[in-house]
């Protein structure tokens, strides 16, 4: 990491923090009739996308530090965003269509008469909260442990990470899977007993996601300053070299891959109440492509880069489905290929000294050579 | 290991002991039968034509590819083909490669961290502070192997020769028993040449190393027992001299 992108980082970091408290500020505290007043559907929405930009530090973690392209990592993000709708679904207790104490909707409409094991302990707050952290990082503890032992890398781990998303696609439209099927969960009323509904809660919810995001990219930021970030990278570049220098490469792998989904799991988990429900849909295997792009346009192996371009292409993604509904999808391949046409380093490129730290000392290379290696 | 082979005295005391090895890719004997002892502080040159195996026995002997028969035993004890590479680098057997091999987005200083002998495991890395010695041993590797006015270069921006240099740097910073190096001068100049002699010969001091190397001139410098393979198997063994005058070789080398 070059002292220039840390300063960036460093900036991006303020910006987050004065944001978590101007916004609150500007959308409880000045009149709805002044021009800076902010609504809350922009607080939400602005919240939405620190939600996205938390999952793409989590894959830039493990992309662009350690070369594991996953294609799964919405995966993550939707289960840690199912665990949360779990706490809110139980939550909803009586004020639910059918006013069942303990079964949410979909439950009694199936005719189901008991809470299955899954759903134990998720009325009580803390334990749903280890359980937006622990489901995704033990789905990550086991996919990681047979995917990096069995030494698959490049695109065939892409593919079965992609495999992995969709299968838990596929299982969560099942009714009989008993997280509501393809309707998903919904309908939430509160959050710890503050209304989602609400001002003052959306404005909450925007802080914690911008607090969020800022840890994600200091633990992150951390990581990769510590010698074990310093092997990642040399696992990216030369794996098999690491194997010989005694390196157990499988457990780097495994420890980057849990954490970057235990953020990810996270990011979904606030994701949830901001807008409101979570559906099978997010774990759709086009999500997690999408959330690869995001770190490609903002540049891959920067951290603040891959927050910066999920951000921007997701404010894009807002306008262009407004305009052309049809054409997004079209608009985003654009995006890719110019982006890596002519940003090799993202948008973050465009902030960044010219590539790597090599340019600033000018050396005769060939001479250097004769004076250091003549006795 | 069976009672017999602790009963080898020719085991016992070997650091590197090659027993009937035969490898074969899809076929192809790229190995065969090939037996190789190398005593405890011995140093050994492996000469040999294209496609000998040379390359391929340094393969074996680190885990990266399982003989097909044969017995690999490090230092006495250590059956090397029921082990893992990372296991094998861990018991103190480093590698150079044939083709340079270093970290080309770090520091050359990272790349010697990276390679000091320190815990590997991710719990020492991630939350481990510096060992005490660390930095001073890298300094007297950066010296030892003229790299010192580098240290905060990216490695990929280095000379062909300086990144040849580097890696022994990282195998002096592993500290292993024993050091494997393929082709260590390849694209060096002579001045370079003389001087990575002179380095193998002063490391030799202190660790066991099997050197293959193409370049006669700098084997004659190193001044040590020769192995010349042949199609996966020894075909002489003794001097430089001995060796070179074997009329085996001679036809090998002359292609007849
Ligand atoms: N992974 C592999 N798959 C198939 N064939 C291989 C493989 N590795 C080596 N070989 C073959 O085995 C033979 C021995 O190769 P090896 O690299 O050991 O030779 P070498 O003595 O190191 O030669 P050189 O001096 O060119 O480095 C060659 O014919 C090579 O093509
Ligand atoms: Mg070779």
């Amino acid at each position: 990491m070059s002292a220039r992108l840390d300063r960036i980082g460093l900036v991006f970091v303020l910006l987050l923090a004065a944001a978590a408290i101007a916004v609150p500020a500007l959308s409880l505290g000045v009149p709805e009739s002044s021009p800076f007043s902010l609504p809350p559907y922009l607080v939400q929405l602005f919240g939405k996308y620190l939600c996205y930009a938390i999952l793409a530090v989590a894959l830039d973690l493990v992309w662009g530090y350690c070369g594991i392209l996953s294609l799964g990592h919405g995966a993550f993000f939707a289960l840690g965003g199912y665990a949360m709708g779990m706490y809110l679904m139980r939550q909803i207790g009586t004020r639910g269509v059918y006013a069942d104490p303990i079964l949410p909707d979909f439950m009694v409409f199936l005719n189901w008469k008991a809470l299955p094991v899954a759903w134990w302990g998720f009325d009580w707050f803390p334990y749903a909260m280890l359980m937006v952290m622990l489901v995704p990082g033990l789905l990550a503890l086991a996919f990681g442990w047979f995917a990096f032992r069995s030494r698959v890398t490049g695109v065939y781990l892409s593919i079965i990470t992609q495999a992995m998303t969709f299968a838990l696609y596929k299982e969560f439209f099942r009714n009989d899977f008993g997280f509501g099927g393809n309707n998903g969960l919904t309908d939430f009323k509160d959050l710890l007993g503050f209304s989602l509904q609400s001002a003052s809660t959306k404005a909450a919810l925007f802080s914690a996601s911008a607090v969020a995001l800022i840890l994600a990219y200091a633990t992150a930021r951390a990581m990769i300053g510590s010698k074990y970030g310093k092997a990642l990278t040399a696992v990216r570049d030369a794996e098999s070299r690491m194997r010989f220098l005694g390196y157990r490469v499988e457990t780097y792998k495994v420890t980057a891959f849990v954490v970057s989904a235990v953020m990810a799991g996270i990011g979904g988990a606030l994701y949830v109440p901001q807008v409101g429900i979570i559906n099978p849909s997010e774990f759709a295997p086009a999500n997690s492509i999408e959330a690869a792009i995001w770190v490609a346009v903002g540049g891959r192996a920067t951290l603040v880069g891959a927050a910066i371009g999920a951000i921007a292409v997701n404010f894009a993604k807002t306008w262009f489905t407004g305009v052309f509904p049809e054409f997004w999808l079209y608009g985003l391949g654009a995006l890719f290929v110019l982006v890596t046409l002519f940003l090799p380093r993202g948008l973050l490129g465009l902030l960044l000294a010219p590539p790597r730290d090599k340019a600033p000392t000018p050396e005769p290379p060939a001479l250097a050579v004769e004076e250091g290696a003549d006795p | 290991m069976t009672l017999a082979d602790t009963a080898n005295p020719t085991l016992t005391s070997s650091i590197l002991y090659l027993d009937g090895i035969s490898v074969s890719f899809d076929g192809y004997k790229a190995l065969r039968e090939l037996s190789l002892v190398l005593q405890r502080g011995e140093m050994r040159a492996i000469i040999g034509p294209n496609g000998a195996g040379k390359t391929t026995m340094m393969d074996v002997i680190t885990g990266k590819t399982r003989p097909d028969s044969g017995e690999a035993m490090f230092d006495g004890k250590y059956d090397l083909t029921r082990l893992d590479e990372a296991d094998i680098a861990t018991l103190g057997i480093g590698r150079k490669f044939q083709k340079p091999t270093v970290f080309e987005n770090h520091t050359v200083e990272d790349n010697l961290l990276l390679a000091v002998k320190a815990p590997r495991g991710v719990r020492a890395t991630l939350f481990g502070r510096a060992e005490p010695g660390v930095r001073a041993t890298i300094d007297r590797i950066l010296v030892t192997t003229r790299l010192q006015d580098h240290r905060a270069r990216v490695a990929g921006s280095l000379s062909h020769g300086q990144k040849q240099w580097l890696e022994i740097g990282m195998l002096l910073a592993q500290d292993p028993k024993l050091l494997l190096v393929d082709e260590p001068v390849a694209g060096m100049t002579d001045a370079e040449t003389a001087a990575t002699a002179e380095l193998l010969r002063e490391i030799a001091r202190t660790h066991s190393v099997v050197v293959v190397e193409h370049d006669m001139t700098f084997v004659r410098e190193l001044g040590v027992k020769v192995t010349c393979l042949h199609e996966g198997a020894v075909l002489a063994e003794g001097t430089l001299d001995q060796v070179s005058a074997h009329p085996r070789v001679v036809e090998v080398y002359l292609g007849r």
